[in-house]
């Protein structure tokens, strides 16, 4: 046990849990270090444990699959969760790695972790395109007002619109609906006709379009207004959001003049899409290609020892993550113990990958923001949040100054140079500046403490020189603390979460192979796996 | 910067100017850079000539209608702390230098260090405080000089070509997007000028020294000057390619605290350095302890334009006629822009230069260090 | 149907803590942000520049716009702090240092 190969797999939502138990069976010491204070990243967030939740699966989707992920970790004998750890940073060195994490709350010491691979599945964040108002307390993103739920069990108000685009909003008004918020709208910027144009590539995935019938459904039935092709205009409200303008979209994606409609609310969810965390691959060295992570056909980055798994390398949902992970686990365990590993023993999850990751491309096609949103972005709405950079600022930037990209922007007007570092903005930057987005090079994923960055690397705190047996003495709480239904001794490998399509006909790649069985009338996640927004590690 | 300033005073001489920069504005170590104006860190010299002068001009620049505030000019002052007596001996020996030069150095007894920083540590043995150190920030102020001399801007084009008249003298760049004629050529593309003098013919040694600076959360005015140790004088004079560092902390109009220099040659390796960073903020919070419980939110790094003379190369390329060199200001760039911008500018128009340029030659060095 | 009671909660005894000296209600297991929302309260910080009013962006720790100072301590993460017994937590203006 001593001497088995270290592998750091940093976020333990899907990706890194699917990897986590396909290499620790495979003869790999796993250390899984992760934010959260409990595994299962932003899909499988789940209630607090103190809350003592006994139906969390009431808010979740795809609770089995979840199931199966806790019960193989729970069994995997070799696999040390370490909760609660914000990684700044994965230092590279000759011949190992050291992954440095802030001890949360508190995030005022760092811990560091010896390991001789690393998987970064660090997973992604919403993005938010700006439209005035936008700032006003009570106007939050969708998956911010999922996650307040999922694991706070808390609503930020009474009546709700959800707008934006992407596959997230159905599940997310589902849920404020069924937690007792009236939800007045879900307004999405999406045009039905596109998907009507391309029904024949969404019947490849059956599963997928079901989910998304039912949610309508389950919607309608909450007696939610759901309006296509419309965007909200813009947030309105003094100390926190009172109304939303909504309006249509003509086919240009222009907002359709008299069309607007004011609709009173205390809570706008809103957001357009995801954006993956690259942060820890950057100051690494991994390539980056746009907005994702490079990887090759077994998840490894262009630097050695490095792989990535999930959003991290390109948004496409859960599902996606679980295939991606499995890989990844896989892959690393065969070149850690000195073995060039077969892919055939992963063609099922390879399969689903190809099958998921062209579902997600064809997704992006359909889910986009409306076409000239920056039209609604007047002059001084804030864009950049931390630095209440406005939108005039970055024009002149652009107009005046000579700035044509999100860097030059950035250096002329301080937008993205605040705590949150250009996440919420960069998107809208570009935008305003009409050019690609291109991430910030963040070299530090978290702010750190100097006092700190002054000790980092001091070699008596590095973990990992020997393995540690003790895994928190609390199993149930790390992995579970739900009430949990016997399972019985069914091989907990089979059922990491490994993508399964080793059963006939069934059409359940359509689910990245999470295992389908029949969960009544849960929420299930739409399409491509409601993506898991986040930050692991 | 550099390049910025060149075209400011070209312009406001007289001429036609055209700046093409393969990247963006303020794209290279510009942006990458803290803004300093100092003159505390130079000996007597040709360099603290040069400082002297740009320091001069950009005070008047930041005294034109909005100027000042749209680059956050701050005419801050420097404090250069010694941690031992010995360090402060040697401190006040090189001050007394520099006064002669024409600096303004004021020795700070150990027990009125608090009064100029409140908040430094307790125990340093005296300081020299020089209140003509200043500080910009440096993309704004590259962008702003621009957009004042009124200058062609291309950016996104990249120099290909030095375009040469049969007889030898220079009519031009040509570029990925078409040739620009004109009589003269400025290499002003700082690191990078050692490929713009190739495509030229001649050669100049200019590599690069890379420096990180770290970036805490915004503030309130807790560090009111530019605050470095005495030993960093010693790293920005040395010619090692080992990492040295030495702490350098200001703050800044916007709230920031930043923190500074590192300096090593590694070519331009961009990954980032765990222990580099760690020596600054160790560094950092040996000067200001409080910093240890404030948070930085980034690190980034640029690189330096170094001349083995650690002199930057200003004027006219013997062996070229028409090319100009103004390039290899090292990690004084945007404080040697100004003076080095007029100088450039002087010779442009045929004006006697304000300072001997002999020491700037760019054909100073033997071709084997070429 | 309020999510406590349709995710079965079963939470421990709920305690106080106060939010610029007034008692609030905090359920074990939440954050600070989840403890205000169900308070009723949206807002806890006022940024540095306008003055104006933020509360929970993101939710996940991302955005940082939920900055609110717990016990004295500035610039701490809404989202991420889990609440305590006791907490004195205050509307964070600007910088947060008191400037």
């Amino acid at each position: 046990m001593t001497d088995r190969p270290r592998l750091a797999v940093v976020g333990a939502g899907p990706a890194g849990l699917a990897a986590s138990l396909a290499a620790t069976s495979r003869g790999i010491h796993v250390t899984l270090v992760d934010s959260a204070a409990r595994v299962g990243g932003q899909f499988y967030r789940r209630p607090a444990a103190a809350l003592g939740a006994l139906r969390p699966q009431a808010l979740h989707h795809a609770w089995h699959t979840w199931e199966r992920l806790r019960d193989g970790l729970a069994a995997a004998d070799s696999v040390e969760h370490l909760p609660d750890r914000h990684v700044w940073c994965v230092e590279r060195r000759s011949d190992d790695f050291v992954v440095q994490a802030l001890l949360g709350p508190d995030q005022r010491e760092s811990e560091s972790v010896r390991a001789d691979a690393v998987l970064l599945a660090t997973g992604g964040y919403e993005k938010v395109l700006p439209f005035p108002g936008w700032t006003l307390p009570g106007v939050v993103t969708a998956g911010g007002a999922q996650a307040m739920l999922k694991e706070g069990l808390v609503v930020p108000g009474r009546t709700a619109v959800v707008a934006g685009t992407g596959p997230l909003l159905l599940p997310v008004a589902t849920g404020l609906a069924a937690a007792g918020v009236e939800v007045a709208a879900l307004v999405e910027s999406a045009d039905p006709r596109a998907f009507a144009r391309r029904a024949g590539a969404l019947a490849a995935l059956p599963g997928k379009v079901a989910e998304a019938a039912g949610y309508t459904a389950r919607l309608l039935r909450h007696r939610v207004a759901l309006m296509p092709r419309h965007t909200v205009v813009a947030a309105h409200g003094e100390r926190r959001v009172e109304a939303v303008t909504v309006a249509a979209l003509d086919g240009e994606g222009r907002v359709e003049a008299g069309t607007e409609r004011r609709i009173p609310c205390d809570t706008l969810a809103v957001g357009h899409g995801m954006l993956a965390h690259t942060d820890l691959a950057e100051s690494l060295g991994c390539r980056v290609e746009g907005l994702r992570v490079y990887a090759d056909d077994e998840q490894r980055t262009d630097v050695p020892g490095v792989w990535a798994a999930g959003e991290t390398t390109g948004v496409g949902g859960s599902a996606l993550a679980l295939a991606e992970g499995h890989i990844a686990g896989r892959s690393i365990a065969a070149r850690l113990t000195g073995r060039a590993p077969d892919p055939r023993e992963w063609a099922p999850a390879a399969k689903s990958r190809r099958r998921l990751r062209a579902f997600s491309a064809l997704l992006d096609t359909l889910y986009t923001p409306s076409a000239h949103w920056t039209d609604q972005v007047t002059d001084d709405t804030v864009v950049c949040r931390c630095e209440e950079v406005s939108a005039g600022e970055i024009r002149t930037a652009v107009a005046e100054l000579g700035a044509g990209d999100v860097r030059t922007v950035k250096l002329l007007t301080r937008a993205g140079m605040g705590w949150c570092q250009g996440r919420m903005c960069e998107p809208a930057v570009a935008g305003l500046a009409g050019c690609e987005q291109t991430p910030a090079r963040r070299l530090l994923a978290r702010p750190v403490p100097l006092g700190v960055l002054a000790r980092a690397g001091e070699p008596q705190e590095v973990l990992g020189g020997e393995p540690r047996v003790d895994r928190g003495g609390e199993p149930q709480e790390v992995l579970g603390g739900e009430p949990r239904e016997d399972r019985g001794g069914e091989p907990q490998e089979a059922h990491g979460g490994e993508p399964r399509e080793d059963r006939g006909g069934e059409p359940q790649d359509a689910h990245g192979g999470e295992p389908r069985e029949d969960r009544g009338g849960e929420p299930r996640e739409a399409h491509g796996g409601e993506p898991g927004v986040g930050q692991g590690g | 910067m550099v390049g910025a300033a060149c075209a400011l005073y070209a312009a406001r001489a007289g001429l036609d100017v055209t700046v093409v920069d393969r990247g963006a504005v303020t794209g290279g170590t510009t942006g990458a850079g803290e803004g300093n104006l100092l003159v505390s860190d130079k000996e007597p010299g040709p360099e603290l000539d040069l400082a002297l002068l740009s320091g001069r001009l950009w005070s008047e620049l930041a005294a034109e209608d909005g100027l000042g505030p749209a680059i956050e000019y701050e005419a801050k002052g420097g404090v250069v702390v010694a941690a031992t007596p010995r360090e402060l001996a040697a401190l006040e020996a090189f001050a007394d230098g520099q006064r002669a030069a024409g600096v303004t150095a004021d020795p700070v007894a150990a027990d009125r260090l608090h009064d100029l920083e409140p908040y430094l540590a307790p125990d340093l043995a005296g300081a020299v405080h020089y209140p003509q150190d200043s500080q910009v920030m440096p993309a704004l102020a590259a962008a702003h000089l621009l957009r004042a001399s009124g200058a062609r801007l291309l950016t996104g084009r990249t120099v290909t070509a030095v375009l040469r008249a049969p007889a030898g003298p220079v009519r031009g760049v040509r570029t990925d997007r078409g040739d620009i004629h004109a009589p003269a050529v400025v290499n002003a593309a700082g690191t990078w000028g050692a490929d713009v003098a190739g495509l030229a013919g001649a050669p100049l040694p200019v590599l690069p020294r890379r420096g990180f600076v770290l970036v805490t959360e915004p503030l309130p005015r807790r560090v009111r000057h530019k605050v470095y140790a005495a030993d960093y004088v010693a790293d920005v004079a040395s010619d090692s390619a080992a990492l040295q560092t030495s702490p350098v902390v200001e703050g800044t109009a916007a709230g920031p605290v930043l923190i500074g220099a590192s300096r090593e040659r590694v070519g331009f390796e961009r990954s980032f350095s765990l222990p580099v960073v760690r020596a600054l903020a160790e560094g950092a919070t040996r000067l200001f302890p409080f910093l240890s419980e404030v948070r930085a939110l980034r690190t980034y790094l640029g690189f330096r334009p170094y001349l083995p003379d650690h002199l930057p190369a200003i004027g006219p390329d013997l062996r070229v006629p028409g090319l100009l060199h103004a390039c290899g200001h090292e990690g004084a760039g945007i404080g040697l822009a100004t003076g080095t911008g007029q100088l450039i500018a002087q010779v442009l128009t045929g004006t006697t230069p304000g300072l001997d340029l002999t020491p700037f030659r760019p054909d100073r060095f033997p071709e084997e260090a070429v | 149907m309020n999510p406590l009671r349709r995710a079965g909660a079963r939470p421990g005894p709920a305690f106080t803590v106060t939010l610029d000296g007034r008692e609030i209600e905090a359920l074990p297991g939440r954050t600070v942000a989840a403890t205000l929302w169900a308070a009723g309260v949206t807002s806890w910080r006022s940024t540095r520049g306008a003055g104006r009013p933020r509360g929970v962006f993101c939710g996940i720790g991302v955005c940082f716009d939920c900055l609110v100072t717990v016990n004295g301590r500035p610039n701490q993460r809404a989202c991420l702090v889990p609440v305590r017994p006791g907490d004195e937590i205050r509307t964070q203006e600007g910088t947060g240092h008191d400037d």
